[in-house]
Protein backbone atom coordinates (compact mmCIF):
# COMPACT_ATOMS: atom_id res chain seq x y z
CA UNK A 1 0.00 0.00 0.00
CA UNK A 2 1.12 3.44 -0.62
CA UNK A 3 1.92 5.57 1.98
CA UNK A 4 -0.32 8.15 0.96
CA UNK A 5 -2.87 5.80 0.63
CA UNK A 6 -2.60 5.15 3.98
CA UNK A 7 -2.45 7.88 5.66
CA UNK A 8 -5.78 8.66 3.95
CA UNK A 9 -7.57 5.84 4.95
CA UNK A 10 -6.40 7.17 8.63
CA UNK A 11 -7.25 10.07 8.11
CA UNK A 12 -11.07 9.20 7.29
CA UNK A 13 -11.37 6.31 9.83
CA UNK A 14 -10.45 8.77 12.40
CA UNK A 15 -12.60 11.39 11.25
CA UNK A 16 -15.37 8.90 11.13
CA UNK A 17 -14.46 7.75 14.45
CA UNK A 18 -15.18 11.21 16.06
CA UNK A 19 -17.82 12.12 14.49
CA UNK A 20 -19.95 9.65 15.58
CA UNK A 21 -17.93 9.41 19.32
CA UNK A 22 -20.85 9.89 21.17
CA UNK A 23 -20.55 9.69 24.98
CA UNK A 24 -17.18 9.56 25.35
CA UNK A 25 -14.20 6.88 26.41
CA UNK A 26 -15.84 3.39 26.37
CA UNK A 27 -18.37 4.13 24.40
CA UNK A 28 -16.06 4.63 21.11
CA UNK A 29 -14.62 1.54 21.81
CA UNK A 30 -16.80 -0.26 20.23
CA UNK A 31 -16.44 2.26 16.79
CA UNK A 32 -13.00 1.94 16.95
CA UNK A 33 -12.02 -1.67 17.35
CA UNK A 34 -14.26 -2.27 13.89
CA UNK A 35 -12.61 0.34 11.81
CA UNK A 36 -8.60 -0.47 13.29
CA UNK A 37 -9.11 -4.18 13.98
CA UNK A 38 -11.57 -5.51 11.90
CA UNK A 39 -11.76 -3.70 8.87
CA UNK A 40 -8.30 -2.14 8.52
CA UNK A 41 -6.27 -5.07 10.44
CA UNK A 42 -4.11 -2.03 11.42
CA UNK A 43 -3.43 -3.84 14.91
CA UNK A 44 -4.31 -7.38 16.51
CA UNK A 45 -7.51 -7.65 19.80
CA UNK A 46 -4.71 -8.12 21.72
CA UNK A 47 -2.13 -4.77 20.81
CA UNK A 48 -5.66 -2.68 20.94
CA UNK A 49 -6.61 -4.09 24.98
CA UNK A 50 -3.00 -3.24 25.34
CA UNK A 51 -3.92 0.64 24.29
CA UNK A 52 -7.13 0.28 26.21
CA UNK A 53 -4.36 -0.12 29.30
CA UNK A 54 -2.45 2.31 28.62
CA UNK A 55 -4.78 4.90 28.09
CA UNK A 56 -6.08 3.71 31.64
CA UNK A 57 -2.43 4.84 33.14
CA UNK A 58 -1.76 7.37 30.80
CA UNK A 59 -3.34 11.11 30.93
CA UNK A 60 -5.66 11.83 28.14
CA UNK A 61 -8.89 10.81 26.45
CA UNK A 62 -9.48 7.13 24.69
CA UNK A 63 -10.11 8.07 21.51
CA UNK A 64 -6.53 10.69 21.15
CA UNK A 65 -4.61 7.79 22.71
CA UNK A 66 -5.50 5.13 19.98
CA UNK A 67 -5.40 7.49 17.38
CA UNK A 68 -2.12 8.60 18.27
CA UNK A 69 -0.30 5.03 18.95
CA UNK A 70 -2.66 3.42 16.08
CA UNK A 71 -1.45 6.04 13.45
CA UNK A 72 2.27 5.50 14.51
CA UNK A 73 2.05 2.02 14.36
CA UNK A 74 -0.41 1.30 11.43
CA UNK A 75 2.38 3.27 9.62
CA UNK A 76 5.41 1.80 10.90
CA UNK A 77 4.21 -1.51 10.84
CA UNK A 78 3.83 -1.25 7.05
CA UNK A 79 7.71 -0.58 6.70
CA UNK A 80 7.66 2.53 6.87
CA UNK A 81 10.01 4.73 8.81
CA UNK A 82 9.39 6.46 12.04
CA UNK A 83 9.36 9.83 10.92
CA UNK A 84 6.43 8.81 8.52
CA UNK A 85 5.05 7.06 11.69
CA UNK A 86 4.80 10.37 13.49
CA UNK A 87 2.95 12.02 10.51
CA UNK A 88 0.60 9.08 10.35
CA UNK A 89 0.01 9.62 14.34
CA UNK A 90 -0.67 13.44 13.48
CA UNK A 91 -2.81 13.08 10.79
CA UNK A 92 -5.03 10.17 13.09
CA UNK A 93 -5.00 12.42 15.90
CA UNK A 94 -6.03 15.32 13.75
CA UNK A 95 -8.95 13.77 12.36
CA UNK A 96 -10.07 12.00 15.53
CA UNK A 97 -10.27 15.90 16.74
CA UNK A 98 -11.75 18.01 13.62
CA UNK A 99 -15.41 16.63 13.75
CA UNK A 100 -15.72 18.03 17.39
CA UNK A 101 -14.13 21.44 16.32
CA UNK A 102 -16.51 21.76 13.71
CA UNK A 103 -19.49 21.27 15.72
CA UNK A 104 -18.48 23.53 18.79
CA UNK A 105 -17.72 26.20 15.71
CA UNK A 106 -21.32 26.05 15.10
CA UNK A 107 -22.73 25.81 18.62
CA UNK A 108 -21.09 28.59 19.84
CA UNK A 109 -21.67 30.79 16.18
CA UNK A 110 -24.88 29.79 16.96
CA UNK A 111 -25.40 29.88 20.54
CA UNK A 112 -28.38 27.46 20.58
CA UNK A 113 -29.63 26.44 23.99
CA UNK A 114 -29.36 23.14 22.90
CA UNK A 115 -29.76 22.23 26.65
CA UNK A 116 -33.43 23.38 26.57
CA UNK A 117 -33.58 22.36 23.08
CA UNK A 118 -36.60 19.68 22.54
CA UNK A 119 -35.50 18.22 19.53
CA UNK A 120 -32.10 17.88 21.19
CA UNK A 121 -33.77 16.16 24.21
CA UNK A 122 -35.62 14.29 21.85
CA UNK A 123 -32.46 12.81 20.16
CA UNK A 124 -30.42 12.19 23.37
CA UNK A 125 -33.59 10.02 24.47
CA UNK A 126 -32.88 7.11 23.06
CA UNK A 127 -29.24 7.95 22.18
CA UNK A 128 -28.23 7.36 25.55
CA UNK A 129 -29.56 3.89 27.01
CA UNK A 130 -27.78 2.95 23.46
CA UNK A 131 -24.47 3.95 24.64
CA UNK A 132 -24.89 2.04 27.95
CA UNK A 133 -25.19 -0.83 24.91
CA UNK A 134 -22.03 0.62 23.18
CA UNK A 135 -19.90 0.50 26.07
CA UNK A 136 -21.57 -3.06 27.12
CA UNK A 137 -20.50 -3.98 23.98
CA UNK A 138 -17.29 -2.74 24.54
CA UNK A 139 -16.33 -5.09 27.10
CA UNK A 140 -18.41 -8.15 25.45
CA UNK A 141 -16.05 -7.86 21.97
CA UNK A 142 -12.87 -7.69 24.01
CA UNK A 143 -13.84 -10.80 26.44
CA UNK A 144 -12.39 -13.33 23.56
CA UNK A 145 -10.07 -15.85 23.40
CA UNK A 146 -6.87 -13.70 22.91
CA UNK A 147 -7.46 -11.54 26.33
CA UNK A 148 -8.89 -14.21 28.49
CA UNK A 149 -6.35 -17.19 27.50
CA UNK A 150 -7.22 -19.33 30.50
CA UNK A 151 -8.99 -19.76 34.16
CA UNK A 152 -6.02 -17.14 35.78
CA UNK A 153 -7.45 -14.51 33.73
CA UNK A 154 -10.89 -14.88 34.86
CA UNK A 155 -10.00 -15.15 38.12
CA UNK A 156 -8.07 -11.90 37.18
CA UNK A 157 -10.82 -10.30 35.75
CA UNK A 158 -12.99 -11.23 39.05
CA UNK A 159 -11.07 -10.05 41.49
CA UNK A 160 -10.82 -6.56 39.37
CA UNK A 161 -14.24 -6.33 38.91
CA UNK A 162 -15.32 -6.88 42.48
CA UNK A 163 -12.16 -4.01 43.48
CA UNK A 164 -13.20 -1.76 40.58
CA UNK A 165 -17.09 -1.35 41.91
CA UNK A 166 -15.70 -0.82 45.41
CA UNK A 167 -13.86 1.93 44.22
CA UNK A 168 -10.34 1.03 44.03
CA UNK A 169 -8.30 3.44 41.86
CA UNK A 170 -8.10 1.62 38.51
CA UNK A 171 -4.74 2.73 37.93
CA UNK A 172 -3.39 0.66 41.18
CA UNK A 173 -5.94 -2.00 39.73
CA UNK A 174 -3.93 -2.19 36.42
CA UNK A 175 -0.82 -2.16 37.83
CA UNK A 176 -1.21 -4.65 40.14
CA UNK A 177 -3.25 -7.11 37.16
CA UNK A 178 0.69 -6.69 35.61
CA UNK A 179 2.27 -7.83 38.56
CA UNK A 180 -0.42 -10.81 38.97
CA UNK A 181 0.42 -11.58 35.15
CA UNK A 182 4.52 -11.30 35.65
CA UNK A 183 4.08 -13.97 38.71
CA UNK A 184 1.02 -16.60 37.45
CA UNK A 185 2.70 -16.54 33.88
CA UNK A 186 5.71 -18.01 33.25
CA UNK A 187 7.85 -17.49 30.16
CA UNK B 1 -4.63 49.07 25.31
CA UNK B 2 -3.01 48.85 28.73
CA UNK B 3 -5.55 47.42 30.77
CA UNK B 4 -5.49 44.52 28.70
CA UNK B 5 -2.81 41.63 28.69
CA UNK B 6 -1.14 41.48 25.26
CA UNK B 7 -2.84 39.18 22.86
CA UNK B 8 -0.12 36.55 22.36
CA UNK B 9 -0.11 36.11 26.51
CA UNK B 10 -4.31 35.54 25.96
CA UNK B 11 -3.32 32.77 23.73
CA UNK B 12 -0.44 31.43 25.07
CA UNK B 13 -2.25 31.77 28.59
CA UNK B 14 -5.37 29.76 27.20
CA UNK B 15 -2.71 26.87 25.65
CA UNK B 16 -1.44 26.63 28.99
CA UNK B 17 -3.94 26.38 31.33
CA UNK B 18 -5.73 23.14 28.74
CA UNK B 19 -2.11 21.63 28.48
CA UNK B 20 -2.14 21.61 32.31
CA UNK B 21 -5.47 20.03 32.71
CA UNK B 22 -4.61 17.65 29.49
CA UNK B 23 -1.16 16.57 31.14
CA UNK B 24 -2.28 15.76 34.68
CA UNK B 25 -5.89 13.90 33.97
CA UNK B 26 -5.39 10.31 34.09
CA UNK B 27 -9.09 8.28 33.12
CA UNK B 28 -9.93 10.56 30.52
CA UNK B 29 -13.29 12.54 30.58
CA UNK B 30 -15.15 12.48 33.41
CA UNK B 31 -11.59 12.79 35.72
CA UNK B 32 -11.08 16.01 33.78
CA UNK B 33 -14.12 17.91 34.99
CA UNK B 34 -13.39 19.05 38.46
CA UNK B 35 -9.63 20.49 37.11
CA UNK B 36 -11.29 22.17 34.85
CA UNK B 37 -13.72 23.69 36.66
CA UNK B 38 -11.04 24.66 39.13
CA UNK B 39 -9.35 26.35 36.82
CA UNK B 40 -11.72 28.06 34.54
CA UNK B 41 -14.13 28.66 36.99
CA UNK B 42 -12.63 29.30 40.17
CA UNK B 43 -9.37 30.37 39.60
CA UNK B 44 -9.88 32.45 36.28
CA UNK B 45 -13.13 33.32 36.07
CA UNK B 46 -13.39 32.59 32.22
CA UNK B 47 -17.05 31.19 32.75
CA UNK B 48 -19.91 31.53 35.53
CA UNK B 49 -21.25 28.03 37.12
CA UNK B 50 -23.92 28.42 35.50
CA UNK B 51 -22.39 28.88 32.00
CA UNK B 52 -20.37 25.79 33.16
CA UNK B 53 -23.30 23.36 33.78
CA UNK B 54 -24.86 24.55 30.29
CA UNK B 55 -21.20 23.74 28.42
CA UNK B 56 -20.90 20.14 30.18
CA UNK B 57 -24.20 19.54 28.94
CA UNK B 58 -23.26 21.00 25.48
CA UNK B 59 -20.14 18.87 25.69
CA UNK B 60 -22.01 15.80 26.69
CA UNK B 61 -24.39 16.02 23.80
CA UNK B 62 -22.29 16.10 20.41
CA UNK B 63 -19.49 13.82 19.57
CA UNK B 64 -16.17 13.77 20.83
CA UNK B 65 -13.61 13.52 23.71
CA UNK B 66 -15.53 15.35 26.84
CA UNK B 67 -12.47 17.07 27.38
CA UNK B 68 -11.76 17.97 23.58
CA UNK B 69 -15.25 19.37 23.54
CA UNK B 70 -14.73 21.40 26.88
CA UNK B 71 -11.62 22.94 25.87
CA UNK B 72 -12.89 24.23 22.71
CA UNK B 73 -15.61 25.86 24.35
CA UNK B 74 -13.86 27.74 26.63
CA UNK B 75 -11.43 28.83 23.57
CA UNK B 76 -13.69 30.20 21.43
CA UNK B 77 -16.00 32.08 23.87
CA UNK B 78 -12.51 33.73 25.58
CA UNK B 79 -11.28 34.54 21.97
CA UNK B 80 -13.17 33.54 19.32
CA UNK B 81 -11.96 30.45 16.88
CA UNK B 82 -8.01 30.95 16.73
CA UNK B 83 -8.77 30.58 21.14
CA UNK B 84 -10.48 27.67 20.18
CA UNK B 85 -7.06 26.00 18.50
CA UNK B 86 -5.19 27.13 20.87
CA UNK B 87 -7.26 25.71 23.72
CA UNK B 88 -7.36 22.35 21.49
CA UNK B 89 -3.81 22.24 20.97
CA UNK B 90 -2.76 22.42 24.63
CA UNK B 91 -5.47 19.28 25.65
CA UNK B 92 -4.20 16.99 22.92
CA UNK B 93 -0.57 18.15 23.22
CA UNK B 94 0.14 16.01 26.29
CA UNK B 95 -0.97 12.91 25.47
CA UNK B 96 0.25 13.01 22.04
CA UNK B 97 4.06 13.57 23.07
CA UNK B 98 3.49 10.71 25.65
CA UNK B 99 1.48 8.79 23.91
CA UNK B 100 3.74 8.46 20.84
CA UNK B 101 6.75 7.76 23.07
CA UNK B 102 4.93 5.30 24.21
CA UNK B 103 4.17 3.75 20.54
CA UNK B 104 7.84 4.05 19.94
CA UNK B 105 9.31 2.48 22.97
CA UNK B 106 6.40 -0.09 22.19
CA UNK B 107 7.32 -1.40 18.81
CA UNK B 108 10.75 -2.49 19.96
CA UNK B 109 9.44 -3.78 23.32
CA UNK B 110 6.02 -5.65 22.56
CA UNK B 111 7.77 -8.84 21.77
CA UNK B 112 9.57 -9.03 24.83
CA UNK B 113 8.27 -11.64 27.02
CA UNK B 114 8.40 -9.79 30.40
CA UNK B 115 6.14 -7.15 28.85
CA UNK B 116 4.22 -9.99 27.11
CA UNK B 117 3.59 -11.58 30.31
CA UNK B 118 2.51 -8.30 32.33
CA UNK B 119 -0.05 -7.28 29.85
CA UNK B 120 -1.27 -11.52 29.96
CA UNK B 121 -2.58 -10.09 33.54
CA UNK B 122 -3.70 -6.49 32.13
CA UNK B 123 -5.92 -7.13 29.58
CA UNK B 124 -8.43 -9.03 31.38
CA UNK B 125 -8.55 -6.34 33.90
CA UNK B 126 -9.17 -3.82 31.47
CA UNK B 127 -12.33 -5.82 30.42
CA UNK B 128 -13.64 -5.60 34.01
CA UNK B 129 -12.62 -1.89 34.21
CA UNK B 130 -14.93 -0.70 31.31
CA UNK B 131 -17.71 -3.57 32.97
CA UNK B 132 -17.64 -1.98 35.90
CA UNK B 133 -19.26 1.43 35.89
CA UNK B 134 -21.58 0.37 33.66
CA UNK B 135 -24.63 -0.15 36.09
CA UNK B 136 -23.46 3.49 37.58
CA UNK B 137 -23.97 4.72 34.51
CA UNK B 138 -26.79 3.15 33.24
CA UNK B 139 -29.04 4.85 36.12
CA UNK B 140 -27.33 8.07 35.18
CA UNK B 141 -28.35 7.55 31.55
CA UNK B 142 -32.18 7.00 32.79
CA UNK B 143 -32.26 3.63 31.95
CA UNK B 144 -35.23 1.70 33.81
CA UNK B 145 -37.05 -0.79 33.24
CA UNK B 146 -39.13 0.16 30.50
CA UNK B 147 -35.97 1.29 28.07
CA UNK B 148 -33.59 -1.81 29.17
CA UNK B 149 -34.46 -3.44 25.82
CA UNK B 150 -32.42 -0.28 24.22
CA UNK B 151 -28.80 -0.86 25.85
CA UNK B 152 -29.42 -5.18 25.67
CA UNK B 153 -30.40 -4.89 22.15
CA UNK B 154 -27.48 -2.36 20.89
CA UNK B 155 -24.85 -4.13 23.34
CA UNK B 156 -25.78 -7.77 21.29
CA UNK B 157 -26.09 -5.43 17.58
CA UNK B 158 -22.71 -4.52 17.91
CA UNK B 159 -21.01 -7.87 19.25
CA UNK B 160 -22.78 -10.94 18.04
CA UNK B 161 -23.94 -9.50 14.41
CA UNK B 162 -21.29 -6.94 13.96
CA UNK B 163 -23.29 -4.09 13.61
CA UNK B 164 -21.75 -0.85 13.25
CA UNK B 165 -22.03 1.63 15.79
CA UNK B 166 -22.33 4.19 13.38
CA UNK B 167 -26.09 2.74 12.51
CA UNK B 168 -26.98 2.73 15.71
CA UNK B 169 -26.05 5.91 16.88
CA UNK B 170 -28.32 7.48 13.59
CA UNK B 171 -31.11 5.04 14.56
CA UNK B 172 -30.89 5.83 18.22
CA UNK B 173 -30.94 9.85 16.71
CA UNK B 174 -34.13 9.08 14.59
CA UNK B 175 -35.99 7.08 16.85
CA UNK B 176 -35.67 9.87 19.76
CA UNK B 177 -37.14 11.88 17.11
CA UNK B 178 -40.08 10.58 15.43
CA UNK B 179 -41.38 9.70 19.05
CA UNK B 180 -41.38 13.34 19.82
CA UNK B 181 -43.25 13.69 16.23
CA UNK B 182 -45.35 11.35 17.40
CA UNK B 183 -46.05 13.03 20.42
CA UNK B 184 -46.77 16.28 19.27
CA UNK B 185 -49.59 15.32 17.02
CA UNK B 186 -51.01 13.09 20.01
CA UNK B 187 -51.06 16.51 21.85
CA UNK B 188 -52.93 18.20 18.50
CA UNK B 189 -55.74 15.84 18.53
Amino acid sequence: MELIDLYIALFLSFFKIGLFGFGGGYAMLPLIQQEVVELHGWITVSDFTNIVAISQTTPGPIAFNSATYIGYSAVTEMGFAHGYGVVGSAIATLAVSLPSLVLMTLVCAFFFRLKNNAWMQASLSVLKPAIIGLIASAALMLMNGYNFIDYKSWIIFGVVLAASLKKVDPILLILLSGVAGLLLYSA
Amino acid sequence: MGHSMPNIRKYGELFLVFFKIGAFTFGGGYAMIPLIRNEVVRKREWLNENEFMDMLAIAQSIPGPIALNTALFVGNKRLGFKGSLFSAAGIILPSFIFILFIAILFSQFSDNPFVERIFKGIRPAVVALIAAPLLGLGRSAGVNRRNLWIPVAVALAVWLLKISPVWIILAAILMGITHLVYLKKVMKK
